[in-house]
């Protein structure tokens, strides 16, 4: 298995604040990560360090190494933006810019330097469909993308983030914030896109890991417990940690 | 024993209320009484000249009772103008560097220093003007500037330095504080959220705030360029000190001297009072800078409620 993107010994802190211990891992090329573990335990973290947006905050301090398709994204030379075109981000509140719909989805395009009015007409209406957000939407292109509903606009976060034509897609638990019809049109474009694309994924929902993991990772409090194929990971854990996470269980942190 | 002693507490507690309510409305109805004041005293003005002919007649001769105040609204409109070219660039591209780009570091160092700019006395930034601007610009802009472009608006033959180019320049320092604090305030009104969305995306920073933040916060900067020119209207002392000041020079060029209004108020009232009508006119004049910079003030702080509404 060939991995898309590596992390080797990567550690991170915000502040005095240890976020993230020596964490190496492989993400899959076209499957579907999951990363797992409790509230405040770095997975967000881990997320935003493969598109390098961890940095937006004050006093970050990162060592180890992020690499995609085997180069290092936190090497001086590696052009950020460009980086970034790689990688879709869904957040847990979908985020719309504010502007109307039609250039919600167009705004990456235009940023990376499509001015052709057919071409941008062409995407989209194609990344909505994708999205499969275009029958609810293409009678009104033209208004303001915060008229949506919030599932609505998280479709259209992925719509948008599609349009750049990444290779692999990021969801920050896209999920939380929908109401559980919206949450299932989601995940099923997960499923459905998968093959085009590497999807990770950061949920607290279990079941909804267990539907969509193809690869499931284990973080409790800055540390990787686990990792591995789902069927794996939960049907037969090795640690006693991610057992107890899993069945939903309390349990005492060992002190040595 | 015990509910006598609850019924003291309870009344001096509504006295308190009461009296504080009292002052309280004392000091608000103070501004309407300014207002109604000023009116009812330049009224007289009326009987013998027209609004109209106040506001667009640039003949100012109170002896022969001509008061013309277009020359001196001119004269505002200079400053003004002068001062918002200069300072509406600068001011906002330095609170979209302080607040999207400069690090913890300068943030915390420019922000007291800003807030020390706003705090100096007019007086001061006149006589600022007076040694440094205005030698400026007798020595260096004006040879330069309307010898080599001898046509609008830089032609001049006032060779002072004291001109409405001066005035504009102090003018402009004096509202730096207000629109960059305020446009401050409206950049972080925009949630990081938004910011991260574009990022993520793959644009540069410039296209996240020329595209994404901006478009959320230019309502509460064009409110900071509209308080600024309110300050920037009403400001006398400095202006008063580096515009020239000359009755009867209508300004035709940034280097022409110019008369603003809120100079004329502070230079002649109180003097030719025994000219007939004199003291109306003049209170006429305070009475429309009054209601313009309330008009201003109205106007921003409404829009900056609104977004202050809108976000909780």
């Amino acid at each position: 298995m060939k991995p898309h993107i590596s992390t080797k010994n990567l550690s991170v802190w915000y502040g005095e604040h240890h976020v993230l211990n020596n964490i190496s891992i492989d993400i899959p090329d076209k499957k579907i990560t999951v990363i797992i573990g409790p509230s405040g335990c770095g997975k967000t973290t881990l997320l935003k360090s493969f598109n390098r947006l961890i940095e937006l905050q004050d006093g970050v301090k990162i060592s180890g190494k992020v690499l995609l398709d085997g180069e290092d994204i936190y090497d001086p030379s590696c052009d950020i933006t460009h980086l970034r075109k790689k990688m879709g981000l869904l957040f847990q509140k979908p985020q719309v810019l504010p502007m109307s719909i039609y250039e919600n989805v167009a705004y990456g395009l235009r940023i990376h330097g499509t001015k052709d009015k057919e071409e941008l007409d062409y995407s989209v209406e194609h990344y909505l469909k994708e999205a499969s957000l275009w029958n609810e939407v293409k009678d009104r292109l033209n208004t303001s993308a915060w008229k949506l509903s919030i599932g609505q606009q998280q479709r259209l976060c992925l719509a948008r983030g599609m349009a750049i034509e990444p290779e692999v897609i990021l969801g920050d638990e896209p999920t939380a914030a929908l109401d559980p019809i919206s949450a299932e049109r989601i995940e099923q474009r997960f499923l459905g896109l998968k093959n085009k694309y590497s999807i990770v994924l950061v949920t607290h929902i279990l079941r909804q890991a267990r539907r969509l993991a193809d690869y499931v990772i284990f973080l409790y409090f800055g540390n990787l417990i686990e990792h591995g194929p789902a069927e794996a990971v939960f049907n037969h854990p090795k640690d006693p940690r991610t057992q107890a996470y899993i069945d939903g269980r309390f349990f005492e942190e060992h002190t040595s | 024993m015990n509910y006598s002693k609850l019924d003291s507490r309870k009344i001096k507690d509504i006295f308190a209320k009461r009296a504080m309510f009292f002052l309280c409305l004392c000091i608000l109805s103070l501004t309407l009484f300014i207002a109604v004041g000023l009116w009812h005293k330049s009224a007289a003005i009326f009987s013998l000249v027209s609004l109209k002919s106040v506001i667009f007649s640039t003949a100012w001769r109170p002896f022969s009772g001509q008061f013309g105040l277009g020359g001196f609204i001119i004269g505002t409109f200079w400053v003004t103008a002068i001062a918002m070219l200069i300072s509406i660039p600068l001011s906002v591209l330095t609170a979209i560097y302080l607040s999207e780009y400069a690090g913890r570091r300068l943030r915390n160092i420019s922000e007291p220093i800003i807030d020390l700019l706003a705090g100096i006395s007019p007086v001061v930034y006149g006589v600022w003007g007076v040694i440094a601007i205005v030698p400026l610009v007798r020595n260096w802009l004006m040879p330069f500037f309307s010898r080599r472009l001898p046509f609008f608006p830089f032609a001049s033959d006032n060779f002072t330095g004291f001109s409405v180019l001066s005035a504009g320049i102090v003018l402009a320092v004096m509202t730096f504080p207000i629109i960059i604090s305020i446009s401050k305030e409206a950049l972080k009104t925009v949630p990081l959220e938004i910011r991260e969305a574009s990022l993520a995306l793959g644009a540069t920073k410039w296209q996240t705030i020329k595209y994404a933040v901006l478009k959320k916060a230019w309502p509460g900067i064009i409110a900071a360029v509209i308080l600024g020119l309110s300050r920037a209207f009403g400001e006398t002392m400095a202006v008063l000190m580096v515009a020239g000041c000359a009755i009867g020079v209508i300004p035709k060029s940034i280097f022409d001297a110019g008369y603003p209004l809120p100079a004329l108020i502070a230079n002649t009232y109180g003097e030719m009072m025994s000219v007939p009508l004199y003291d109306a006119a003049i209170l006429l004049a305070a009475f429309m800078l009054l209601t313009v910079t309330t008009l201003f003030n109205v106007i921003g702080w409404g829009v900056l409620l609104h977004i202050h509404a809108k976000e909780s």
